[in-house]
């Protein structure tokens, strides 16, 4: 790796050199489990379909192309074709884009929430923790759908809107991760040396305690992306969405009457949440191994 | 700041006390501590755990744990009132004029960053260097601490390094900005005795090249004589007895000093002979509840005690003969009693 350290050898440089940066040990760690490395293919299939897949497929998925409910397979249409006869493929690969951005964003919403609130709470305990987290708990203790309903439901269900409300009622277990990692970590000796060298608060917080305290709450950010797409289909189901953009849920929201005329009307939909989500779960668990130091062979 | 630096100490602590409001009440830490350093000069606290050596360093660098508060008495930094400076100003004194160096080299580095960017840091902070100078600052620091093969290791991180390795990077931190003051608080007690000698002869020869003064907290009376000329020894919050390194050993006039030097053990040239049982101080430093009172705290523990020890604090008095030994208690050794 580096040619001056294999040119002049060190003392205890044979010990030494087994040691690696912390996030190579991760990548090695991350990629020995089986179930995440799957589900790594698997969401980056996803991911890839949802992007690209539009452009090879370019069909408006609002558009009505056929005969209502024509059978995967049947008449050039790989997916089917819904009640309304519009193309079911292109409504998988448009709503994919949707759902996945919807659950990308508000996860990037309630981890930025969540930590602003957990690390200022974990910081500078006192009042301004007693403070911030009962505000962590009031929303903790809300009904997280009810809520989001009563926010889409005043503010009008747009895509930003409901991205926002699922960001809004999901920071909580972030900001709580958060400020336990800030509370273990300010305690620590680096912390007082950071302070000692002249350190100021806002540099502790961002440099120093908040790298060490990252690896759970990229973890929980993980799951998030797709408790979010969970959150997102539900609403969609309800009929709380964006009506000019189709999304997974929606889809199945809106196939729901003739569940059992033509049951892959819901199936195909509600397998791409269903195996969307598990792969995000399977890899949020990888890493969660992988960045556990308990669990990392030393 | 207005007055001329020849005449007056580096540091000027007068009179420090520290309280700790802690569920139980106030407790005062550290009572009544006063003491000067000059330029360049290194000077030992000493005494058991909880006697308020680390406290001392904490309190001049305006870092005490949120329950401590300064109740009386001035730390004055080149005649700037330290205990009354604004945050700000005492981040910019922090690592730049006063530095410090901690127990337990393991943990005292960051583990997400590399030694050289832990460097780089604190001088960015405090000189304002961009990236290229501060790794070149950073491998020449590392050189000057004397880690081998200094520029492929700015890039390790911390656990690459051994303990010895890493309390030589936390040196080079604490001297990046050349300060005026470092303070090691028991900076080897985590250490192999071999790399112990190594971290002090580093200590003396940087700290006179860079005409820093260093603060050395120990309760190992072999790094006092290693290390400093000067040396306060601390009990329960006090000072007990300050003087010349040298005077001080000889002729401990305290008898908490003299208790602590008789448990150094002597290496004997006949290795076979029996040892005599090594003397040790009988019981334990008081309750944390107890300091500040207005009695000797060591009485206690000591074979003089009288009725007065147990009745008033004992004044501090100067030792007729040494210049500037002066010890705090109501029947101190005589130059007589040491011989």
């Amino acid at each position: 790796m580096k040619p001056a350290a294999d040119s002049a050898p060190r003392r205890g440089a044979e010990i030494v050199d087994k040691a690696q940066h912390p996030l190579r040990e991760m990548v090695v760690m991350f990629l020995a489990n089986r179930a995440a490395m799957v589900a790594s293919i698997v969401l980056s299939i996803v991911v890839l379909a949802a992007i690209f897949g539009p452009m090879l497929h370019p069909v408006d998925p609002f558009e009505m192309v056929w005969a209502p409910f024509t059978p995967p397979g049947q008449d050039g249409f790989v997916l089917g074709t819904d009640y309304l006869g519009r193309d079911m493929l292109a409504a998988l690969l448009n709503g994919g884009r949707v759902s996945l951005t919807i659950g990308l964003v508000a996860a990037l919403m309630s981890v930025f929430i969540g930590i602003s609130f957990g690390a200022l709470a974990g910081f500078y305990r006192g009042l301004v923790e007693e403070v911030l987290m009962r505000i962590t708990e009031f929303f903790q203790v809300l009904p997280t759908l009810l809520f989001s309903m009563v926010i889409v439901a005043l503010f009008g269900a747009s895509l930003e809107v409901v991205t926002i409300a699922i960001g809004v009622v999901s920071w909580t277990a972030v900001a709580r991760i958060t400020r336990a990692e800030f509370l273990r970590i300010r305690e620590l000796e680096y912390v007082t040396a950071s302070r000692a060298a002249g350190a100021s608060n806002v540099t502790l917080m961002t440099r120093v305690i908040l790298p060490n305290a990252l690896p759970p709450i990229i973890v929980q950010a993980a799951l998030m992306v797709g408790s979010a797409i969970l959150f997102e289909a539900g609403l969609a189901f309800l009929g709380l969405s964006d009506p000019n953009v189709v999304s997974w849920g929606q889809i199945i929201g809106s196939n729901r009457p003739y569940i059992l005329d033509a049951g892959f009307t819901v199936t195909i939909p509600g397998l791409a949440i269903f195996v969307t989500v598990l792969s995000i779960s399977l890899i949020g668990d990888g890493l969660n191994d992988a960045l556990n130091p308990k669990l990392r062979a030393r | 700041m207005t007055n001329s630096p020849s005449t007056a100490p580096l540091l000027d602590v007068r009179n420090l006390s520290v309280q700790f409001t802690t569920r139980g009440g106030t407790v005062t830490v550290l009572d009544d501590i006063s003491f000067t350093l000059e330029r360049g000069e290194r000077i030992s606290f000493v005494g058991e755990s909880g006697c308020g050596k680390s406290m001392t360093a904490l309190a001049l660098m305006g870092l005490l744990p949120a329950m401590g508060r300064v109740s009386g008495g001035q730390v004055l930094f080149k005649g700037e009132d330290l205990t009354t400076a604004s945050p700000a100003r005492l981040r910019r004194l922090r690592g730049n004029e006063i530095s410090m160096i901690f127990q337990e080299p393991m943990t005292s580095l960051n583990p997400v960053f590399t030694i050289g960017q832990q460097i780089s840091e604190v001088l960015r902070l405090h000189r304002g260097v961009d990236n290229a100078e501060a790794r070149d600052r950073s491998v020449e620091l590392l050189q000057a601490v004397r880690i081998p093969d200094a520029a492929a290791r700015v890039d390790d991180y911390p656990h690459q390094l051994s303990g010895g390795q890493r309390q030589r990077v936390m040196i080079a931190i604490a001297l990046a900005c050349e300060p005026e003051i470092l303070i090691a608080d028991e900076p080897t007690t985590a250490l192999d005795v071999t790399v112990q000698a190594e971290i002090f002869a580093l200590l003396r020869d940087l700290g006179a090249k860079l005409d820093t003064a260093i603060i050395l907290i120990t309760h190992d009376m072999g790094a006092v004589a290693q290390m400093s000329e000067r040396m306060l020894v601390m009990y329960a919050g006090r000072r007990v007895e300050e003087g010349q390194v040298a005077n001080v050993i000889k002729a401990p006039a305290h008898p908490y000093t003299r208790g602590l030097i008789a448990c150094v053990p002597h290496i004997t040239s006949d290795v076979g002979a029996l040892v005599d049982t090594l003397p040790e101080i009988d019981g334990i430093v008081p309750p944390i509840t107890r300091f500040g009172r207005d009695e000797c705290l060591f009485a206690p523990r000591c074979a003089k005690a009288a009725d007065e020890c147990w009745s008033a604090k004992p004044q501090q008095s100067d030792i007729a003969g040494h210049s500037s030994h002066s010890v705090s208690c109501w029947h101190p050794f005589g130059t007589e009693g040491s011989r």
